[in-house]
């Protein structure tokens, strides 16, 4: 990957740009992280906010079923027992769910719409005895139907968002445990990389300034003694200095 | 996505399917299967989890609802069942009131919410 060929470049050519590059990486982690994390934020608040609600619908479900039992009972006394032939009559289904995509935070959430299709099959159910014990119990749980499947899209939004509540979570904690700490390592290497590698020209600097004065030292030491070597060396003539010129005829 | 439309599938006591099939939601596929499964004092537990595994394994069903008490006989299939759709779905049934904690969706989120959230 870019990120170990990065490191060994980083190690053998520790330069400026090394450093520079790592601090814009250091800076690109922590922006993911700190998204990321409001990202985790929003999906949870999300959560919480469908957990009350399921909690609130599985309760009226509770209720809504249980009426609807009661209705069935009441039927039952009323038209007989019409289980056998509701269950053999069997043919196409009135009412059918459909898969919606909803949007949170980047997550699409499936939703689930009802919707009624063709006629109903039982119309003719309860023609002999107990028809108005009939219709209000198919009301009855057509009612509960709508309950549940609202209830349903609750249930798989919940799903959904706790995977990828997980998700989230652990490339946050990814990148704040072991990412950034490894940017941040690199980045102390170069740096005292950089430090010891100016110490080292100083040094050398300061070495050869010092092997220069000594050099030039000893030279003008040589020079000092081969001129004394040569004993005293006469002056040349000094034409200012002469007093009578023989040539000058009119002075 | 949307457009063709998905099935209510039940399985469930006499009285749950019933009441179910009167509100619209029973239907016969191609090779005639119900999804549906009147579940008797005699069905065995191997026939309801066969049921439950092939409601899964077909497309066309978006939500199984399924009273408690067969959810308990089944507990272990629907706990390995992760997938978001088909929702399966616990009702409560005449002799069994709904119990919270008994609820397999609900146990994955246990520590976040209190008793007192039910009354």
């Amino acid at each position: 990957k870019s990120c170990t060929v990065c490191n060994i470049l980083c190690i053998i050519v520790c330069c400026v740009r090394a450093q520079t590059i790592m601090k814009a990486r250091l800076k690109g982690a922590q922006t993911g992280r700190s998204l990321l994390k409001k990202k985790a934020d929003a999906l949870s608040m999300r959560f919480r906010q469908i957990l009350r609600k399921i909690i609130e619908t599985k309760t009226l479900m509770g209720e809504v079923m249980r009426e609807a039992a009661f209705s069935l009972a009441e039927a039952k006394f009323a038209a007989g027992d019409f289980s056998a032939t509701v269950i053999q009559n069997v043919n196409k289904a009135q009412v059918k769910v459909r898969a919606k995509k909803d949007n949170v935070a980047g997550v699409t959430l499936p939703v689930f719409e009802h919707y009624q299709e063709g006629g109903d099959s039982y119309e003719l159910t309860g023609l002999a005895r107990g028809g108005e014990q009939l219709s209000r119990l198919k009301r009855n749980y057509a009612k509960a139907v709508e309950l549940l499947v609202e209830l349903a899209s609750l249930q798989t939004s919940f799903v959904t968002l706790d995977e990828a509540i997980k998700v989230t979570n652990r490339r946050v904690n990814a990148i704040e445990h072991v990412i950034i700490p490894r940017i941040e390592r690199t980045l102390t290497y170069i740096i005292t990389e950089l430090d010891e590698r100016e110490r080292e020209e100083f040094y050398r600097l300061k070495k050869i300034q010092e092997k220069k004065k000594q050099l030039r030292e000893r030279t003008e030491k040589e020079i000092a003694q081969r001129l004394a070597a040569l004993g005293p060396i006469a002056e040349p003539m000094n034409m200012l200095n002469e007093e009578a010129d023989q040539d000058l005829l009119f002075e | 996505m949307p457009g063709r439309g998905k099935l209510i599938a039940v399985i469930g006591d006499e009285d749950t399917c019933t009441g179910f099939l009167l509100g619209g939601v029973g239907e016969l596929n191609k090779n005639r299967k119900p999804n549906f499964l009147v579940v008797e004092k005699d069905t065995s537990i191997t026939e309801i989890e066969e049921t439950f595994k092939s409601f899964l394994a077909r497309s066309d069903i978006g939500i199984i609802l399924i009273n408690q008490f067969i959810a308990e006989m089944i507990r272990h299939a629907i706990d390995a069942h992760m997938e978001s759709i088909p929702a399966v779905l616990e009702i409560p049934s005449k002799e069994h009131p709904y119990d919270a904690s008994k609820d397999s969706i609900l146990r994955r989120a246990k520590g976040m919410f209190s008793a007192e959230d039910f009354r």
